[in-house]
């Protein structure tokens, strides 16, 4: 890795996200439309007693979420541009490294994920009343942690897709059993055993976890660090393989 | 002093299917080399396996006295791809400086290379709003930023202006006399006239590799055309003899 490539490179994709306005406006503007439309749907809904309410519930997982399926969508599609428009293949005849590349994508959309962040979580606590007993800090730093997770799930995943409707198609295939099993619809602890398996293996679970702690403790618990390890550590694998799929020669 | 490129027994298989049967071919140092060659004659697989990207089945590329593709070469050789790829969501200017900071370059060694490529006047323009003619050059820029030693073109001047065409082959030529070594492929044959040296190449094999006029004079022909055509049926009744 070479600190004046990699910060080239970290400029240039966030130079053409700036130049992509709508996309700018999308990501700032979509997670507070979601997150008003949870409110309202659970506006009505009494809080069991002793227990936090269902939007304080729902919405602290949502901050986790968005950045993570918007990152994997965003980096997919980025990297299979730079695929088929020919710039990867040029990208690699020139002294770029494949980790420059990479950690560039990570760094990139992983501080474009942190914005998102801070903006969905401000709406959430400022706009709705979010409660949460520990610091919002520690729910923006795994947010944002989420995102550069979504992003070298993204650049491994695009190494598999020819096409767009393929990448597209992962979506649903690396997210959505990420979202179903992560705990937030059943506790992981009352599924059947299987399930629970897989639920141990998939990344995101660790990140709901940890911002479930944070909802329930005022200090940022043992447990909370772990997940916060075992994420980055998964993200940090996913980069690692995708720079092992990653071939300056093709056929 | 020693070639800049050195093809040994290349052979090349892309998709189940032979592209290049075993090319021996070298460009010296310091020259245009015309890669020339009817659509789908292997060029591009050619110049792909001269930059390293490509994946060879069997034998050599020294590319400036080293394996092509080896790590040290990537600051000393550029490469133009066929379709242009640059990003269409920066601007001109913005992909000059990225490339340009690759190679440790400045912002002023990147404005000069789109200046050089006749695209100051478009250089704060996105290049996804250019014509093609224009993206193209946006994407030559590129290649050109690094002052690299060995500069692979393909078909770098393919739907350019006339007056632009010639501006660009003055632009090759006063880099070659710098001691710059440029391989441009083209299938246009008006554009072999303008290089020092020519290989040309049919279905995935080598019919000449000389200069223009010795070419002309093996064909005995004066239209490069004509001696092209000559050549590829000398060699098609050469092949039906050996069969």
């Amino acid at each position: 890795m070479n600190p004046r490539i990699l910060s080239a490179t970290v400029a240039r994709i966030l130079r053409q996200l700036r130049h992509d306005r709508r996309t700018v406006a999308l990501l700032v503007a979509v997670p507070t439309v979601l997150l008003t439309l949870v409110y309202y749907m659970y506006a009505d809904q009494p809080a069991p007693p002793g227990q936090p309410s269902a939007f304080d519930r729902i919405a602290l997982v949502m901050l986790g979420f968005f950045p993570f399926i918007i990152m994997f969508l965003v980096t997919s599609i980025a990297m299979l541009r730079e695929r088929t428009t020919g710039t990867l293949e040029r990208l690699l005849t020139t002294p770029l490294g494949k980790t420059d590349l990479l950690f560039g994508y990570g760094i990139a959309f992983g501080l474009a994920g942190a914005v998102q962040a801070v903006i969905a979580s401000a709406v959430a606590y400022w706009v709705f009343g979010l409660e949460t007993a520990g610091s919002s800090a520690l729910v923006i730093l795994i947010a944002a942690l989420n995102a550069v997770l979504a992003v070298a799930l993204g650049l491994l995943c695009s190494a598999f897709a020819r096409t767009e409707f393929q990448a597209v198609q992962f979506m649903p295939v690396v997210v959505a059993p990420q979202l179903l099993l992560c705990g937030l619809f059943v506790p992981r602890d009352e599924m059947a055993g299987w399930l629970q398996a897989t639920s141990d293996v998939l990344p995101l679970s660790y990140a709901v976890e940890a911002l479930q702690e944070v909802g329930a403790h005022a200090e940022p618990t043992g447990t909370m660090w772990r997940d916060v390890a075992i994420v980055a550590a998964a993200a940090v694998l996913a980069l690692v393989l995708a720079a092992a799929t990653l071939r300056r020669r093709s056929g | 002093m020693a070639d800049a490129i050195a093809v040994r027994g290349l052979v090349v298989d892309r998709g189940g299917r032979r592209v290049l049967h075993g090319i021996d071919a070298t460009v010296p140092r310091g020259s245009v080399t015309g890669l020339l060659g009817p659509s789908g004659s292997g060029k591009t697989t050619l110049m792909r396996a001269i930059v390293g990207v490509q994946v060879v089945s069997a034998g050599t590329v020294t590319v400036l006295g080293a394996p092509a593709g080896s790590p040290p070469l990537r600051h000393r050789v550029g490469y133009l791809t066929q379709a242009p790829s640059v990003y269409a969501d920066l601007t001109v200017r913005e992909n000059a400086r990225y490339f340009a900071a690759l190679h440790g370059r400045d912002r002023a060694e990147a404005d000069r290379a789109v200046a050089d490529v006749g695209l100051a006047p478009a250089a704060g323009q996105l290049v996804g709003t250019l014509s093609g003619g224009q993206r193209s050059r946006a994407s030559l820029a590129c290649a050109l930023v690094g002052e690299p030693e060995l500069i692979v073109l393909d078909e770098p001047t393919v739907g350019q202006d006339p007056v632009l065409r010639a501006d660009l082959w003055a632009r090759f030529h006063a880099l070659a006399a710098t001691g710059t070594t440029l391989l441009v492929s083209s299938h246009v044959m008006d554009e072999a006239a303008r290089c020092d040296r020519l290989l040309l190449i049919r279905e995935g094999r080598l019919i000449a590799d000389d200069t223009p006029d010795a070419v002309r004079a093996t064909a005995g022909v004066d239209d490069l055309d004509e001696a092209f055509l000559r050549l590829i049926r000398a060699s098609q009744s050469d092949q039906s003899g050996e069969a």
